[in-house]
């Protein structure tokens, strides 16, 4: 029986070696392109070294006290009365709470430092990106450049980026695993993200949090190029015929698989603000912040829709 | 006339769930035959679908549970089978539409119909022994409660041949399980089984906390409460204040989607992540609902085959007490990724690592108590060391999770499966697993076979390794949960591997039904007539096997934490009483079913929108309700005589064994069989 928990064990560490030393450029969150992703790998791997001070310990004395103490091995000290040791007691809560402690700092200094909505500063100029999550694709607004792509995210390397999320639909989740931290993507409301992709390469993007029939579809390529091919790219971008006005948005919208790669030379001003908004009505079709921005005729338009 | 329902709501094109559903309906139709072949009806209905004694009623929750883990399994393998298969541009065998009904049902038949009954039924055949009740407090309520938690259940089932299951995960995040984007069925079943079975839930808090409130026996103080009631408390107080809120959000999303408002829509004022504050608000502290019971169990276990006593009892008792309270301020942790603020993610991110802080006492405390023992190692005790080094890797990862940034990247991947199922397999199904095999002989009269017992247990913690371990690399490799197909090819290795867990996993659970048909077959040889197979330390082992149905002929006083190892020590265990007296019990009931019934038919009208019938099923739950009570005549007696002459039975059985503790004064464990 011993033994082969043995195997166990022997099996179970060398996965997880296997997974951190021989694999590490196949996974993904264990060789991130970008700060966020290192700090946040820099993170687990602390907590999961500070984590094995209590862990092994156990480990070692589940197997140690189950051999030792069992029933057929008549040489030990059996003490049926014995119950409480006030040492022991004291250190058994002691060690794990001087741990959590520890992690709780690291974690919390951490949560401030990797804030999804603090900028990164690097002396240059963040692009900015507004993501719309549709069903069942991603549509990513250049307002800069007022240009816009479906299902593939272009920018340069070591500049930052600063994204917008909304959705159009149900709630979802932008992620990029190769840059980092995660952020729903939530009708009516808008979430902030800041990620840089340390080097040039193309990177797989998803939707992290289930959202209906075309949810295992909903992934993206992101690239990051040189700042020199990535204007050469905006540029390409603009030579395209499709312009995303309303009429041309209300079809890219609706429900689809598969949705292939597009680029849209033109978008229609606020366009990202206009989807926010829409779902702020009431039930009579008017919001404050909608009459302001686009005057009450285009609401009653937009009106007959929504939920 | 029958709303929604037709014939089209039969899902023909699915042919698994047609082979799934002719099954059932086969095996049902068999079971109902046998026994009219062996004509006992009269006996189900009299001694069991009636009864009121907490035993029977923990015998059929833990059935009910066990039916409903081999439904969930299913379910499990059908979405391992579905990943190892559709990597690259394959499609699988499952229609995206069909898998996402799958994983929704896996969930919430697990924790809902799966654990839940199995812990509530281990809670009824335990409880009231172990604080020397003769019942729950109230035991018709405690009927009710069994029978309401069948009726979700079976709604459950019967959305596999009519209609479909929810195609929204278990969690039914709004707004994705509002009317415009699950215009369906499957939302209302998974609703309407949920809020059903949540009643039940809430009705068997308020009963057991009374029961344990109000009904010890002479002695027992709070601190020398058996830790299997510390724990079973703290459950409970935690359901009580837990479930009101899943009953008011299911309530709202229900409203939502049948009188059009807009608690959780997108648009007019609504809320998603109202929803989802309020769903993990009960969500949470679920977990503990669900894993507490089992931390009780192997304290018990640890302590009975270590013939030891607990180590650090107090220090128990306060550790189960903090993850209680600990448990209701750590729910935002499912959600760092809505973009809270960090101010508020700290706080409960560290709320949620301190709860590391009692359950790694818990675990020093089980190893302390195996030091120094005298360890037998049965089945029970397999699951219980299993579990210890098992359950720390999943806590790792758990605290790993409690850490903000760590969790912006591997939130809702496969590394948090692999955590989640890291806690409640090896953390409550082991343990409940060791509670069945530890007062299976307490509840039914015999002891299950130990050697198939084991088989069960290696399959399981082999398969659960090979199962899980890939799934947290997978995480790190970025792959998301609930995937139907995925182009990814690098994932799809990993996943071959975790399929073939699952197919132990399924050795395992084969094991176990061995164990239950051959532990029958062999019962003459593994009867237990001493009422105390284990040389236990609490108060159930003073009953018979199984006992009486009044438990205790008369109530014993406590003078120790572990009163049962007190007696056996003083050597009162077989002193008989100078004179018994009447015993006041329940009677049955068929009430309890019957409303179980009707809201069953409630439910089910409501989901087809079959108004008549809704009303006709409402007004009869009204109707049996009222008539209840206005019953005055609910209790029998139990004539000192007859008392008498049950006990009389008893002591010639127990003498007939020459069992080594008979004479008392020594603690010597009894022989068990070897293997």
């Amino acid at each position: 029986m011993k033994r082969h928990r043995c195997y166990f064990l022997v099996g179970l560490s060398s996965l997880w070696v296997i997974a951190f030393l021989g694999g590490c450029s196949r996974i993904p969150l264990l060789d991130p392109k970008g700060p966020v992703g290192d700090s946040e790998r820099f993170l687990i791997i602390a907590a999961f070294v500070l984590m094995l001070i209590v862990v092994i310990p156990v480990f070692i004395m589940a197997f140690w006290f189950a051999r030792k103490y069992r029933a057929s091995n008549h040489e030990t000290d059996y003490a049926p009365k014995w119950s409480r040791s006030f040492k022991l007691e004291l250190t058994i809560w002691l060690v794990p709470i001087a741990i959590v402690t520890a992690l709780g700092i690291l974690g919390a200094i951490e949560t401030y430092h990797l804030d999804p909505y603090k900028p990164i500063a690097n002396g240059h100029k963040p692009v900015a990106i507004e993501a719309v999550s549709l069903d069942w694709k991603w549509l990513f607004i250049y307002p800069d450049r007022n240009i816009a792509t479906v299902n593939q995210l272009v920018f340069p390397a070591k500049v930052p980026l600063s994204f917008r999320i909304t959705s159009d639909t149900v709630m979802t989740s932008f992620f990029i695993p190769r840059l980092g931290s995660q952020i729903y993507a939530m009708a009516g409301m808008e979430t902030r993200l800041h990620l840089m992709a340390a080097e040039p390469g193309t990177y797989e993007g998803q939707n992290q949090q289930f959202s209906g029939k075309g949810y295992s579809d909903m992934f993206f390529k992101a690239i990051a190029v040189s700042p020199k091919e990535f204007e050469a790219w905006v540029q390409k971008a603009r030579q395209s015929p499709d312009r995303l006005d309303l009429a041309q948005f209300e079809k890219l919208r609706k429900p689809s698989l598969g949705c292939p790669v597009t680029y849209f030379s033109s978008v229609r001003p606020e366009l990202f603000d206009r989807i926010i908004d829409k779902y702020a009505k009431t039930r009579d079709g008017n919001s404050n912040a909608m009459i302001k921005k686009f005057g009450s005729a285009q609401i009653k338009a937009a009106a007959s829709e929504g939920n | 006339m029958f709303g929604r329902l037709s014939l089209s709501a039969i899902p023909f094109d699915y042919h698994i769930t047609m082979i799934a559903v002719g099954g059932s309906i086969l095996l049902g139709l068999a079971i109902l035959a046998l026994i009219t072949y062996y004509g006992k009806w009269t006996y189900l209905w009299k001694e069991w679908l009636t009864s009121v004694d907490h035993k029977k009623i923990g015998i059929m929750y833990i059935i009910l549970a066990l039916v409903m883990l081999l439904r969930g399994f299913s379910d499990a393998i059908l979405m391992r089978s579905q990943q190892a298969i559709a990597a690259g541009t394959s499609q699988g065998f499952l229609t995206p539409d069909h898998f996402n009904q799958i994983f929704s049902a896996h969930g919430t038949i697990m924790i809902v119909f799966m654990a839940m009954p199995f812990l509530v039924g281990l809670m009824n055949i335990a409880v009231p022994q172990q604080i020397g009740a003769r019942d729950v407090a109230f035991p018709f309520m405690n009927s009710l409660s069994l029978w309401l938690t069948a009726a979700g259940a079976l709604l459950v089932m019967v959305s596999l041949g009519l209609g479909e299951f929810s195609k929204a995960g278990w969690s039914g995040y709004a707004p994705l399980t509002e009317l415009k984007y699950s215009p369906g069925t499957g939302t209302d079943y998974w609703i309407w089984a949920f809020q059903i079975a949540g009643i039940g839930s809430l009705l068997t808090s308020i009963n057991f906390l009374v029961t344990i409130i109000k009904m010890r026996a002479p002695g027992m103080s709070l601190m020398r409460m058996p830790i299997f009631v510390w724990t079973a408390s703290a459950t409970i107080l935690l359901m009580l204040f837990a479930f009101p809120v899943l009953t008011a959000a299911l309530a709202m999303l229900t409203l939502d989607r049948y009188l059009g408002m807009h608690f959780f829509t997108n648009s007019l004022g609504g809320n998603m992540m109202m929803y989802v504050n309020l769903f993990w608000m009960w969500g949470h502290p679920e977990v503990y609902i669900v894993i507490l019971p089992a931390f009780g169990i192997f304290s018990e276990v640890v302590a009975t085959f270590s013939g030891k006593r607990l180590f650090g009892y107090t220090s128990m008792v306060w550790a189960t007490a903090a993850i209680m309270i600990l448990s209701f301020v750590v729910w935002l942790h499912h959600f760092f990724t809505m973009g809270a603020s960090p101010d508020v993610n700290v706080f409960f991110g560290i709320t949620t690592m301190m709860i590391a802080v009692p359950t790694g006492v818990k675990v020093f405390n089980w190893l302390f108590t195996m030091y120094r023992g005298r360890i037998r190692f049965t089945s029970p005790m397999y699951w219980t060391v299993g579990f210890i080094v098992t359950f720390v890797i999943g806590g790792m990862a758990g605290v790993l999770l409690a850490s903000p940034p760590a969790d912006y990247v591997l939130h809702n991947s496969l590394f948090l499966i692999a955590h989640f199922h890291n806690m409640l397999i090896p953390g409550a199904l082991f343990g409940f697993f060791a509670g069945y095999t530890y007062w299976f002989p307490k509840a039914i009269g015999f002891r299950l076979n130990e050697e198939w017992g084991k088989r069960a247990f290696w399959c399981w913690i082999i398969g659960f390794y090979l199962a899980f371990m890939p799934l947290y690399v997978l995480g790190f490799m970025g792959m998301p949960r609930r995937m139907d197909h995925y182009a990814n090819t690098a994932w799809h290795p990993l996943l071959l591997v975790a399929a073939s867990g699952a197919g132990v996993i399924l050795l395992g659970i084969f094991s176990q039904m061995v164990q239950l048909f051959v532990s029958i077959r062999e019962r003459n040889t593994a009867r237990d007539l001493t009422g105390d197979p284990w040389d236990g330390r609490t108060l159930e082992w003073a009953t018979s096997s199984p006992p009486a149905v009044y438990n205790f002929a008369r109530i014993p006083v406590v003078h120790d934490i572990d009163a049962f190892a007190d007696m056996k020590e003083k050597g009162i265990v077989h002193q008989r009483p100078d004179r018994y007296h009447d015993i006041r019990m329940p009677k049955n009931t068929a009430k309890g079913f019957v409303i179980g019934a009707l809201t069953f038919l409630f439910g089910f009208a409501m989901i087809w929108y079959i108004w008549w019938l809704a009303i006709v099923a409402a007004v009869g739950i009204l109707i049996t309700v009222i008539a209840r009570a206005a019953d005055d005549d609910t209790e029998y007696t139990i004539p000192a005589a007859e008392v008498e002459q049950i006990e009389s039975r008893r002591y010639r059985e127990t003498a007939s064994t020459a069992s080594s503790h008979l004479s008392g004064g020594e603690n010597t464990p009894e022989p068990l069989p070897q293997v």
